[in-house]
């Protein structure tokens, strides 16, 4: 597994290069597009895992078993959507901090919540998002995407409890 | 962006105050955890490098620009599904879109299903969740994507 994994990226770097020597339009399009992304994901990624990191170290698991966890209730779900309104980056932050909540004691349910809103609702992108398309656009997305996303988080938690599936056991 | 920065820098600055060992420890996991998922990182960001080469802005604007609660809407959920654009490229296209005469219906489409469904960040997805609960959360997120969708059409008056 790891090591199709390597040839995959030895491969396209190989691909680009080879771009590169002749001058092979589409490849050097790809590898355009590659940089365009990775310098985006460079600029979130080390600040983001550096807070990740001060996170395991500094905050007890108790605070999140309290208000994430099994007996958080309702109020569970509000916190993990204002968590996840202010997540910077895309989803692609939100699965490692998603992780490290579980890890602290999250339940299934408020992780789900945390990264199906942190998809839809970044304030950032939600602002973006209502000047270009309208208010009334974003303000029905957020009223059936957020209810949605909590009630399948549920359903979705109760269906791994029933199964037995958890995040380690498959890792 | 710039409050990320604010935030991780200060909240460096009070850890290394508050205990300097334990801020090493902070650094030490981060770099850690990193490292260890940056070759799913790799594959993800290949996988969106070669999808937008195929799938280009053109091509979304021409696509979208079919009939709403058709054909359109199920260009606009798949291109939105298998690729992958920050905020502020998708939301101006989406502006471009709506002055093109685009559906609200067919950009609620494309930007629902781009901002729920990860095809491409399934590399980096099941390294944390597993296989199987990426498969299931990425399909409850299109059904998701539809509904809104749907609504976003009835709201406007563009489909029934």
């Amino acid at each position: 597994m790891k090591n199709k994994k390597n040839i995959i990226i030895i491969g396209f770097f190989g691909f680009i290069f080879f771009s590169l020597v002749i001058n092979y339009s589409p490849g050097l399009k790809i590898g355009e597009n590659f940089l365009d992304f990775a310098i985006s994901m460079l600029k979130v990624l080390p600040a983001a895992f550096l807070l990740i990191g001060l996170f395991e170290v500094w905050v007890d698991r108790e605070i999140i078993e309290k208000h994430l966890g099994d007996d958080s209730g309702l109020k569970g779900y509000f916190w993990s959507i204002l968590l996840a309104s202010t997540t910077v980056g895309g989803t692609y932050v939100a699965f490692p901090i998603a992780y490290t909540l579980y890890q602290k004691g999250a339940k299934y349910s408020t992780i789900f919540t945390y990264v199906g809103a942190a998809a839809l609702v970044r304030i950032p992108m939600t602002l973006f998002e209502a000047s270009f398309l309208g208010i009334k656009f974003t303000m029905i997305r957020l009223g059936t995407s957020l209810p949605l996303i909590i009630i399948t988080s549920i359903l979705l938690e109760k269906y791994l409890k029933y199964k037995e599936i958890d995040f380690r056991k498959e890792n | 962006m710039k409050y990320l920065y604010i935030v991780t820098s200060v909240s460096m600055i009070i850890s290394i105050i508050a205990d300097w060992k334990k801020t090493i420890k902070a650094v030490k996991i981060s770099l850690k955890k990193m490292f260890k998922i940056m070759p799913n990182f790799l594959q993800m960001l290949i996988m969106v490098a070669i999808i937008l080469y195929f799938i280009p802005d053109e091509v979304i604007v021409k696509y979208l620009g079919q009939s709403a609660g058709g054909i359109g809407t199920i260009f606009g959920l798949s291109f939105g599904t298998v690729t992958m654009m920050p905020g502020f490229i998708a939301f101006p296209l989406g502006g471009i879109l709506l002055d093109k005469g685009v559906s609200y219906m067919n950009i609620a489409a494309f930007t629902t299903t781009l901002m729920i469904v990860g095809f491409v960040t399934f590399p980096v997805e099941k390294e944390y969740f597993g296989v199987k609960i990426t498969v299931l959360r990425n399909i409850i997120g299109f059904f998701i994507a539809v509904i809104v969708t749907l609504i976003i059409g009835l709201f406007f008056g563009e489909v029934f």
